[in-house]
């Protein structure tokens, strides 16, 4: 079909018109935090900053707080997606490969963890982890998120073990191999794409969580990235947009170089899935 | 979040023999005992928690209070304030983000040029820590020195700069434009991964038939695409309702509690005021709700489809 000349003029306005107000704001934090603190104070800003101004960076990473919420979030995400991936993977292979009474009581668990207000879990869990003395702690923030990303990573990774031709591991369950032999060498390396990818999604969804960190740690020392974001904002008055901003796009990067690995893989899962739906 | 739209293809092989459960539970072990601790009976015990007093504090006696909670709340009108705040920010965004999605998918699923690019910038907003994204809006909507009113005044819709997240009147609307810019993308990718898997054919049959592009898409598209609309806007109703952090982080439920969504209550009910019982029951309430709406939202679209 030939798309007429006025139609097709008026669907690239259209797509700059989503462009601008989908891509304007990351480029307005980024420009705001290359600008130098006179410019900001300027009431007529600009998009480009007059000269590229890196200070703020440093200010940002001078201070102590933000470095310290830096380290305790690589901790928490690196930890939580090491899990992660140690228990989802035979749950997924499970999941993937046996007809049992397990599953729709799985999917069920799934579901229903999307449809509950996280008020009603973490009141209990906060009640559960303090007399284990882990609220506070590393480890209680990771084996809450481990649990809070497994259904995600159990959905994305049922995919993939489905995908591994079933032939393979029937020839090695003839050579003599068992379960978990066969999973551990056969499985297991043709999924690495799909581990990859569940990786990095968990540790994405760890690095940006905010809620249960919230809730699960007061001590100043063990905040996360996020939490030492929040507080500056909260502190506002007295708080300097410039570093601000270079901590915020700090913190996106880990988030956006992963995601533009998964940026393809992700839309063509989406894609068989929603075509089968 | 978003793969529950990424079911997998059941597997075929008959299973249940002894053996095979055996071992499947085997397989299951590791992740059972941490999701039936931290997942299934902290979720049980919140819903419980709901008809009791309990409080924060660690030796408070917590007694069971049946509906009492329940009681209170139908006679709080700060919570009728902020589930009406929930159920406009819910509709609105869930609807507004929809359109717009659908016609950013609509674009994207033509043969433009520079689609790819397109494709991966919508996506960005997706995958940025939402308090940053709550840091970015405030720069962009900050009265004295941000883009947006400098541009109204440049274009002289305004004469005097607007405080958006602070006035009473523009707090909603700023934060349900907020809220649409970030739920956007992965509406758009999941309406875009419906949008190719129509068959082709039935427009070219229609444009056979002299069928208008409007019609096409009416009679067509819409008709097609209703089973990945009705999940795409079922989850984002449900993702909406339970937001949190961004708004937080924007206005905290300000000016005069003008944003307080429903979850940023239930929190400042649990951990600023030691109310757990209370908030619990918030959560209840939250939850009937959904499953309410949900029962009645897909009751009606699969009946129509049939």
């Amino acid at each position: 079909m030939r798309t007429k000349p006025g139609v097709r003029a008026l669907q690239y306005v259209a797509v700059v018109v989503y462009l601008v107000f989908l891509g304007f704001p990351l480029l307005w934090l980024i420009s705001s935090s290359l600008k130098s603190p006179q410019e900001f104070a300027s009431i007529t800003p600009s998009l480009l900053p007059k000269h590229f101004d890196v200070s703020n960076y440093s200010d940002a990473l001078n201070e102590q707080g933000l470095v310290r919420g830096l380290g305790n979030s690589l901790q928490i995400s690196i930890y939580s997606t090491i899990l992660v991936l140690i228990v989802a993977l035979p749950v997924s292979y499970a999941l993937a490969r046996f007809r049992s009474r397990l599953r729709p009581l799985t999917n069920g668990w799934i579901l229903v963890s999307q449809v509950f207000p996280v008020i009603l879990i973490v009141i209990p869990l906060f009640m559960i982890l303090r007399p284990l003395h882990l609220t506070n702690t590393i480890p209680g923030v990771v084996i809450v998120y481990m649990v809070w990303s497994l259904p995600f990573a159990l959905w994305m990774l049922q995919g993939y073990v489905a995908a591994v031709p079933r032939e393979l591991e029937e020839a090695a369950s003839v050579d003599g191999a068992g379960r978990i032999r066969t999973i551990v060498s056969i499985v297991m390396p043709l999924l690495r794409p799909g581990l990859i990818a569940t990786a990095m999604f968990t540790f994405i969804s760890a690095w940006n969580e905010f809620f249960f960190a919230l809730v699960l740690l007061q001590d100043p020392e063990l905040k996360t990235l996020p939490l030492v974001l929040a507080r500056f904002v909260g502190a506002e008055g007295q708080v300097q947009f410039g570093p601000l901003a270079a901590a915020s796009v700090l913190a996106t990067v880990p988030s956006l170089v992963f995601f533009a690995f998964l940026q393809r893989r992700l839309t063509s899962g989406l894609l068989s899935g929603a075509v089968k739906g | 979040m978003t793969a529950t739209l990424t079911a997998p293809a059941p597997a075929k092989k008959k299973g249940g023999r002894p053996k095979a459960n055996r071992e499947a539970i085997l397989l299951f072990l590791p992740a059972l005992l941490p999701v039936l601790i931290l997942s299934v009976y902290p979720l049980i015990r919140g819903i419980a928690l709901g008809f009791t007093d309990a409080r924060a504090g660690l030796r408070v006696e917590t007694n069971f209070v049946g509906f009492d909670n329940f009681g209170k709340l139908l006679q709080n009108n700060l919570f009728w304030d902020s589930f009406r705040i929930g159920v406009i920010w819910t509709l609105s965004v869930t609807i507004l983000q929809f359109v717009a999605a659908l016609g950013l998918a609509l674009l994207l699923n033509t043969n433009l040029k520079f689609r790819g690019v397109a494709r991966t910038l919508a996506l960005i907003p997706w995958a940025m820590p939402p308090v940053v994204v709550a840091i970015m809006w405030r720069l962009l909507l900050h009265p004295t020195n941000g883009p947006v009113n400098e541009v109204l005044q440049k274009l002289h819709l305004t004469d005097h700069p607007i405080n958006f997240l602070g006035d009473f009147g523009t707090a909603l609307p700023a934060v349900i434009v907020v809220g649409i810019w970030v739920g956007m993308p992965m509406t758009t990718i999941t309406l875009l991964a419906g949008l190719q898997g129509i068959d082709r054919t039935l427009y070219e049959a229609a444009a056979v038939d002299g069928a208008s592009t409007w019609s096409q898409f009416w009679n067509i598209t819409l008709p097609q695409l209703r089973t990945v609309i009705v999940a795409i806007t079922s989850l984002d109703m449900i993702w909406n309702f339970n937001s949190f952090g961004l708004v937080y982080v924007l206005t905290a439920g300000g000016p005069g509690g003008k944003t307080m969504l429903p979850m940023l209550f239930a929190y400042n009910e649990a951990f600023r005021y030691g109310n757990f019982g209370m908030a619990a029951a918030m959560g209840d309430v939250m939850v009937v709700i959904i499953i309410a709406f949900l029962f009645f939202y897909l009751r009606n679209r699969l009946r129509s489809e049939a």
